[in-house]
């Protein structure tokens, strides 16, 4: 394997921040500053069906050259699945040819979204330098790694040199104390961040999260935090490995990492600390246009809804699905609402379906579709229509992002999207609960 | 002109990446000004406000309106992932704090390096943020690509 990056850290005289310490490590340097220029080696780069092969394969050809490191190289076919006309089905087939011409050799076709597949494979360790052609990348923060999105010739660069430019970040200390409540959870933390920052507050910096709710978090509600960090504008969003990293790491087959080495040290300088209490946070929803437009849920109760949609990387992980599941067990949809459920990757569909999950949720009156990108980035067939108003768990709600510009998205919880469904209207999730 | 905040997804709607840049660059920026694409001309300027570019890593974003012609693109600041495909891709950002004091119509002279905006209409000059000399090359080459063919050009002839 050669994703191991525990390079033992020089001793610095003045304290960093993770992310300067995983950088430092990646440019092979002692330390960095903030604000300086500096050239990192990659250790992993994910890419998709979108802005992967179909973009890169023909640049790669124009300049004659090979992938630097086909073992450091991630491939998941998730946007134009399923293949529903021809231009899919060429991006997909582009996809699957490249794999194999570029020996890639860890490439994920069709089982689920690029975001949750990647860490679900055991390919993401702490310490991490990574890039991904897509700009949810910062999920892989979570587990500790530096990981954020780039665009397809940026990741061309990457593919021929093995390396990449970074300004490093300040790091923006966003710290939750006390503990989440009934019915809130990480999506709601982060609308709550959306609307305090706004979508460009964090200027392109790394946010680190920290505190007593953050540490409480499951993985997965981890990875939603740090999934939405470029949602106010972050370049990623970090959190520091500890027993919980290590116990899913050594489940997905990833053994003998430390956590110790990828510490922030105390004292070090940060850009701005935000601090928030997770036990009076309620749940939010974000209003049509914007993420930014996030309010607490009593702010848009009764807002009649036609979809209620349980997708994407940032809301329909298996503790997504587990959150809607006890809101909806023993519930249905109301009759004039479409209740779509779209689970981000096939290995938790499955567990969702032995543990009984996905049978609440069907019972529910849900419809199912693939395990991929689905609505969230209205690539396919399952477009919103004209006038059509949707709570998602996904997580942008740009005018016509989704489908039709006539279209409105409010963005909320799992257990939010799944209590508006059953109410046919906005509800607070913990009259459910 | 346009505000805060243009996103990817009015800049490359969704519904056509599927298709290759000619068809999905017709589309760009439809939701907000459909008459952009038609009425848009080549060395065109395009001036937004704050955030300019959030969302997406898409970089068809700033290809559409490369290939409607635009020349460079005028923000009070850029959301910093469009910014880096906008430079790779050869298309100047330019970060000008004043850039609200720009008019439709307006005709400017962009100097890059200096970092300096001339409102030839207005007689005004708008202080930008100068480019970070690496991406200034990255310009001058016309981009990541072109940039790569010399940089691999000049290692074979070394070898």
């Amino acid at each position: 394997m050669t994703f191991v990056s525990t390079t033992p850290l020089p001793v610095t005289s003045a304290p960093q921040t993770l992310a300067q310490k995983i950088l430092a490590r990646a440019a092979g340097r002692p330390s960095v500053t903030p604000g300086e220029i500096v050239v990192c080696r990659v250790d992993l780069a994910l890419m998709h069906d979108s802005g992967g092969p179909r973009r890169v394969k023909p640049m790669l050809e124009r300049l004659g050259a090979k992938v630097w490191d086909p073992d450091r190289i991630v491939l998941v076919t998730d946007h134009y699945l399923p293949e529903h006309d021809d231009e899919s089905r060429r991006i997909l087939r582009t996809a699957r040819e490249w794999a194999r011409e570029a020996g890639v050799r860890r490439f994920y076709d069709g089982i689920g979204i690029c975001h949750v597949v990647l860490p679900e494979m055991g390919h993401l360790r702490p310490g991490m330098f990574a890039v991904g052609g897509d700009s949810h990348s910062p999920t892989g923060g979570a587990f500790g790694a530096y990981m954020f999105g780039i665009g397809a010739t940026e990741m061309l660069g990457v593919l021929v040199t093995g390396d990449i430019w970074v300004r490093v970040p300040q790091t923006l200390n966003v710290e939750w104390g006390g503990r989440l409540a009934e019915g809130t959870c990480a999506k709601d933390m982060m609308l709550a961040l959306c609307a305090r920052l706004g979508l460009d507050g964090a200027e392109y910096q790394a946010l680190q999260y920290t505190g007593e709710a953050v540490s409480a978090l499951p993985m997965q509600e981890r990875m939603t935090l740090c999934n939405m960090a470029p949602e106010v504008g972050a370049q990623t969003g970090i959190i520091a490995a500890d027993q919980t990293t290590l116990a899913w790491l050594e489940s997905a087959g990833v053994a003998g990492v430390e956590a110790s080495p990828w510490q922030g040290d105390a004292g070090a300088p940060l850009g701005a600390h935000y601090r928030f209490d997770a036990s009076s946070l309620a749940p939010h929803v974000a209003a049509p246009h914007s993420p930014a437009n996030a309010a607490p849920v009593e702010r848009h109760a009764g807002q009649r809804i036609d979809i209620a949609y349980i997708g994407a990387c940032t809301g329909a992980k298996l503790e997504d699905l587990r959150m809607a599941a006890r809101v909806l067990k023993g519930r249905r949809a109301a009759a004039n609402v479409r209740l779509v459920v779209a689970p981000a990757s096939r290995r938790d569909q499955q567990i969702a379906q032995a543990e009984g999950t996905l049978g609440a949720l069907m019972d529910g009156g849900a419809s199912l579709l693939p395990n991929a990108c689905g609505i969230c980035a209205g690539y396919g067939e399952n477009r919103l229509t004209e006038n059509e108003v949707a709570i998602t768990t996904t997580a942008r709600n740009f005018k016509g992002r989704m489908g039709a510009a006539s279209s409105r998205v409010y963005l909320a919880s799992p257990y939010t999207v799944a209590a508006s469904a059953v109410a046919g209207r906005i509800c607070d999730p913990r009259e459910m609960l | 002109v346009f505000g805060d905040n243009i996103d990817t997804d009015v800049l490359a709607p969704g519904q056509y990446m599927k298709f290759g840049i000619e068809e999905l660059s017709r589309h760009c920026l439809e939701s907000v000004e459909p008459r952009f694409a038609k009425e848009v001309r080549s060395g065109d300027l395009v001036v937004g406000r704050r955030n300019f570019g959030a969302g997406s890593s898409r970089e068809q974003a700033p290809e559409a309106l490369k290939h409607l012609g635009v020349a460079a693109l005028i923000a009070e600041s850029f959301a910093g992932l469009f910014y880096r495909n906008t430079i790779n891709l050869g298309l100047p950002a330019i970060v000008c704090g004043e850039a609200r004091r720009i008019r439709a119509g307006d005709q400017l002279r962009v100097d890059a390096g200096a970092g300096r905006i001339d409102n030839l209409s207005t007689g005004e000059t708008l202080a930008c943020e100068p480019i970070p000399a690496h991406l200034l090359e990255l310009l001058a080459d016309g981009g990541l690509l072109p940039h790569l063919e010399k940089r691999l050009a000049r290692e074979r002839e070394g070898r």
